[in-house]
């Protein structure tokens, strides 16, 4: 990435703040531009990204367990105005992890979130889909929480 | 052929003479473990079905370079019905393991399985994994494990020399596929 690119792109996170001054969006050290959003106003600062910032491309969902606390990351691109990237995190309780979906400003966050759901158990509000996507139905918890124990038997019974 | 010099006498007519002649040019006496071994060992057709990165060097095996058609084993088919050799190449998570066990028992006996590579063995670097299913010979009857990570095409080739062996050693009275009534009936 450029410098032009980087000095734009933390220029959208300085117009994020001045929009949204009530929406406790702070940023976070970190290699890429991230900002800490509140998981009731990410559809919110992330319609605006989208349609008033040109972050047109949403890279990748992805989650963390911090043991104390789950948390989702969305990485933001402009493929028009060659930005980014713009990183969104989310913190999420580990007991009732529930943020809304994004299926509706980026489709390519319904697989994605699916993942998410499917190793974490991140419950996406208003996906239209959220089923496992990478195990198999009926697999007991979330394999990437730090807590999982256990190996479970594949889905059929069989013998030669 | 012991009849040869006696049987034949002066006496005997002359298209008797003949017949013997041509039967001492054609006719082999062998053990049926023998035709049948040989006709297997020659002609293995592994099942086209890869799983991994294992498969990749399973491609290159079967391709110009390496010519697994050097050892009679060329011809990967598409259809388990037509083959009777089937490679497990590259990790076989939980979630495959039904269709992988489904395949082989599609394939017509007698068959034959090769562990290709460690995870296909053992579960390889995914052991203790939630996902991966710790060596297939949990599932299957394997005949020669293949190790290696993945292992490269010659040691492949060595592994379906090995199963050449193995079949040229087996007899119809001991290989399981004669046996299933015997054992169903117990």
């Amino acid at each position: 990435m450029t410098e032009d690119a980087t000095i734009a792109t933390q220029h959208i996170v300085d117009q994020l703040r001045m929009a949204f001054p009530q929406s406790g969006i702070e940023p976070v050290a970190a290699k890429d531009p991230t900002v800490r959003v509140k998981p009731e106003h990410l559809v919110e600062v992330a319609t605006y990204l989208r349609d008033q910032a040109g972050l047109d491309y949403l890279s990748h969902v992805t989650g963390i367990d911090y043991s104390d606390r789950i948390e989702v990351l969305y990485y933001l691109y402009s493929m028009r105005r060659h930005l980014g990237p713009l990183a969104l995190l989310v913190s999420l309780s580990r007991e009732d992890p529930q943020v809304p979906s994004l299926v509706s400003l980026w489709s390519g966050a319904d697989w994605q979130e699916r993942e998410v759901y499917d190793l974490l158990g991140v419950v996406f509000t208003g996906h239209p889909n959220l089923k496992r996507i990478l195990l198999w139905d009926g697999f007991p918890g979330y394999p990437l929480r730090k807590d999982f124990q256990g190996e479970p038997e594949p889905p059929f019974r069989h013998s030669y | 052929m012991g009849m040869t010099e006696e049987a034949a006498q002066p006496g005997w007519a002359a298209e008797e003479r003949e017949i013997q002649e041509a039967l001492r040019r054609n006719v082999l006496v062998t053990s049926v473990d023998t035709i049948y071994n040989w006709g297997r060992r020659s002609s293995l057709w592994p099942a086209m079905f890869g799983l991994a990165c294992c498969a990749i060097e399973m491609v290159c095996t079967v391709s110009a370079r390496y010519d697994l058609a050097r050892f009679g084993a060329e011809y990967m088919r598409p259809s388990p019905r037509q083959s009777d050799l089937m490679i497990v190449a590259g990790t076989v998570t939980k979630k495959m393991a039904p269709m992988v066990v489904r395949i082989f028992q599609q394939m017509a006996e007698p068959r034959y399985v090769i562990a290709m590579g460690a995870c296909a063995i053992a579960g390889g670097p995914y052991k203790g994994s939630y996902a991966v299913v710790e060596g297939i010979d949990k599932y299957l009857p394997v005949d020669v494990y293949v190790p290696g990570c993945p292992p490269r095409p010659e040691a492949l080739i060595f592994g379906v020399m090995k199963l050449q062996q193995k079949i040229d050693r087996q007899s119809i009275l001991t290989v399981p596929w004669y046996r299933k009534l015997e054992k169903a009936s117990k």
